[in-house]
């Protein structure tokens, strides 16, 4: 399977705090890594690096063989790598349609596209003149995720999508990611909910104290409760 | 905070118009403290040709707030530079300023104005790509720069055309007042008010009907994510501020005309009033520069009338009215 990301030696500074202390980590083509570790551990920070919201200070990230480290985020943007942030960071004063056509850059909004994405999440196409920061949090997470997916994207990088979200809204964007993952998309994904990370992880990653301290398979960890305890301090089922 | 599920209907979005009543309440207010309806309706035509001029000014500063999280205290130059370019255009034609033609008025004002915002936002250019640049992000520096790039222009317009005052007569055809019974209604005051709501209408335009104006909207709010959704918003942050300059040096020649005179620290008072208009507005709020705008020329006009001795503090204790009410000012764009 060809690594369509990969990060060598990634450090990165904040302030004075050192955040990234060598990061190393590949995601494979066409399937989904799951980013896991304890609160302050990096993800956030790995996610943020990546797509250059934060510079490295050392290291190397490549994006299908071709450096990105040193280019800007709408550069990054322009490659085909959709974020979607933790905060979701909607544009709460734009309707649902505006925050879709601004993240359609290259053109107008495909209808088939957008059918498949009300296929999901229906609320949007309700809501569709509603002001986005008038939608409930579940509502602005399955826009942050639709303006992610509205075009399509070599990489997604989403950051704890479910965090504060109604199981019912959780079911409906898990079918959708793993309806995404079945078109074949690439997906790092920083998640807690272990439902959430067994259902769709391919691979995991565990990071603490800015650098990765387990990689494998996600069916491998979730069957070892010993494991999930040394890596994250607790047993996954208990993040559920 | 209940979570509402997927389908759940979300009430309808509430239109938030109490800003817009607040001018209209205090207008209406001012009725029976005024006593004389002539003198009211004169001080609120005053009032909203003088806010007008104001929301020209301020408007391109709140967004240069509102976008690029900069705080340029020498937004005053482009309104002090646009008016002496003006002149440029004005003494040599001063004949066909005094003739009594609209239209060869209108020939030598318009392309004096359109002078003037064309130099304006080219110095914005500048400004932006020397001053502004190194500093993105440090507060402290900005202010620095900006207020050191301000006396340079003043400095620079002293040298130039000396520290006199300099006469900027009205045209002929804008001179006089149009009469309404016994309220008589200054014409350019008018055309101020018709130039300022064209303004602020096609700014609404472009920022509701356009692409660009979503960027612009979208970057106010939350400039990291245009950027990672693919748009290079610096070069958004050049037009938009290219574009404020331009709007502060047109407002330039607009306050010269109404004063009649021009001279090199004009922008000194007005500087003050402008940053009021754009915090009690909220930062990067268009709709609310324009109604802050109004509502700053209403306080000081009406002010004036009623106590005199106010004056000077009338649009602090308006500021610290409206804030005490709105912490982020009457339309909250950014989080800042």
């Amino acid at each position: 399977m060809t690594d369509l990301l990969k990060l060598s030696g990634v450090h990165t500074h904040i302030g004075r705090y050192h955040i990234l202390q060598g990061i190393d980590l590949a995601v494979p083509q066409g399937q989904v890594t799951m980013l896991l570790g304890r609160n302050g551990a990096g993800k956030t920070t790995t996610l943020r690096t990546i797509m250059g919201l934060w510079r490295a200070s050392s290291g190397e990230i490549s994006l299908s063989g071709d450096r990105i480290e040193s280019r800007t985020t709408p550069d990054i943007a322009r490659l085909g790598v959709g974020y979607v942030p933790e905060s979701m960071a909607v544009f709460s004063d734009l309707t649902v349609k505006e925050n879709l056509v601004l993240a359609a850059r290259d053109g107008p909004l495909d209808d088939t596209q957008l059918d498949w994405i009300f296929g999901f999440f229906p609320a949007l196409r309700r809501f569709w003149l509603s002001r986005a920061g008038s939608l409930s949090g579940g509502q602005k997470q399955m826009l942050s995720i639709a303006r992610a997916i509205i075009e399509p994207r070599k990489l997604l990088l989403i950051d704890e999508p479910t965090k504060g979200l109604a199981p019912a809204i959780v079911m409906a964007l898990i079918e959708c990611l793993r309806e995404i993952k079945r078109k074949g998309a690439t997906i790092l994904l920083v998640e807690q909910n272990f439902f959430a990370a067994r259902e769709l992880g391919d691979n995991v990653l565990v990071m603490d104290n800015g650098t990765i301290v387990h990689r494998g398979e996600m069916a491998a960890l979730a069957a070892d409760v010993p494991l999930q305890e040394r890596l994250l301090g607790l047993s996954l089922e208990a993040h559920q | 905070m209940t979570e509402l599920a997927a389908n759940d209907p979300l009430p309808k979005p509430k239109r938030d118009i109490a800003p817009i009543l607040l001018p209209i309440a205090l207008a209406l207010l001012m009725i029976p403290l005024i006593g004389s309806t002539s003198s009211w309706l004169t001080l609120t035509a005053a009032s909203l040709a003088m806010g007008m001029m104001i929301f020209i000014m301020a408007s391109g500063l709140t967004l240069v707030f509102g976008l690029m999280d900069v705080l340029n205290f020498g937004h005053g130059a482009f309104i002090a530079v646009g008016a002496y370019v003006a002149t440029l255009v004005l003494a040599p034609f001063a004949a066909s300023i005094q003739a009594d033609s609209l239209w060869m008025n209108l020939a030598v004002l318009a392309p004096a104005a359109l002078l003037s915002m064309a130099v304006s936002g080219a110095l914005g250019l500048v400004v932006e790509r020397v001053l502004i640049l190194p500093v993105y992000g440090q507060h402290l520096k900005q202010i620095l720069m900006t207020t050191g790039g301000l006396i340079v222009a003043e400095q620079t317009l002293y040298a130039l055309w000396g520290p006199q005052i300099i006469p900027m007569p009205l045209p002929t055809s804008l001179r006089g007042s149009f009469i309404l019974g016994d309220v008589a209604i200054a014409k350019y005051r008018v055309l101020a008010m018709l130039i300022g709501l064209a303004i602020f209408i096609a700014i609404q335009l472009v920022l509701n009907r356009s692409k660009l104006g979503l960027l612009i909207r979208a970057g106010v709010e939350n400039r990291e994510m245009v950027e990672a959704l693919g748009y290079r918003i610096r070069r958004l942050f050049l037009g938009v501020f290219m574009t404020g300059s331009a709007l502060a040096g047109l407002g330039g020649v607009m306050w010269a005309l109404y004063r009649e005179q021009v001279h090199a620290s004009m922008s000194d008072d007005l500087t003050v009033l402008i940053f009021i208009v754009v915090i009690i507005g909220g930062l990067g709020s268009i709709g609310g520069c324009f109604i802050g705008a109004i509502l700053v020329a209403m306080v000081a006009n009406y002010g004036g009338f009623l106590v005199p001795k106010l004056a000077l503090v009338s649009n602090i204790l308006l500021m610290v009215a409206i804030l005490m009410w709105r912490p982020r000012g009457l339309y909250a764009v950014t989080s800042r």
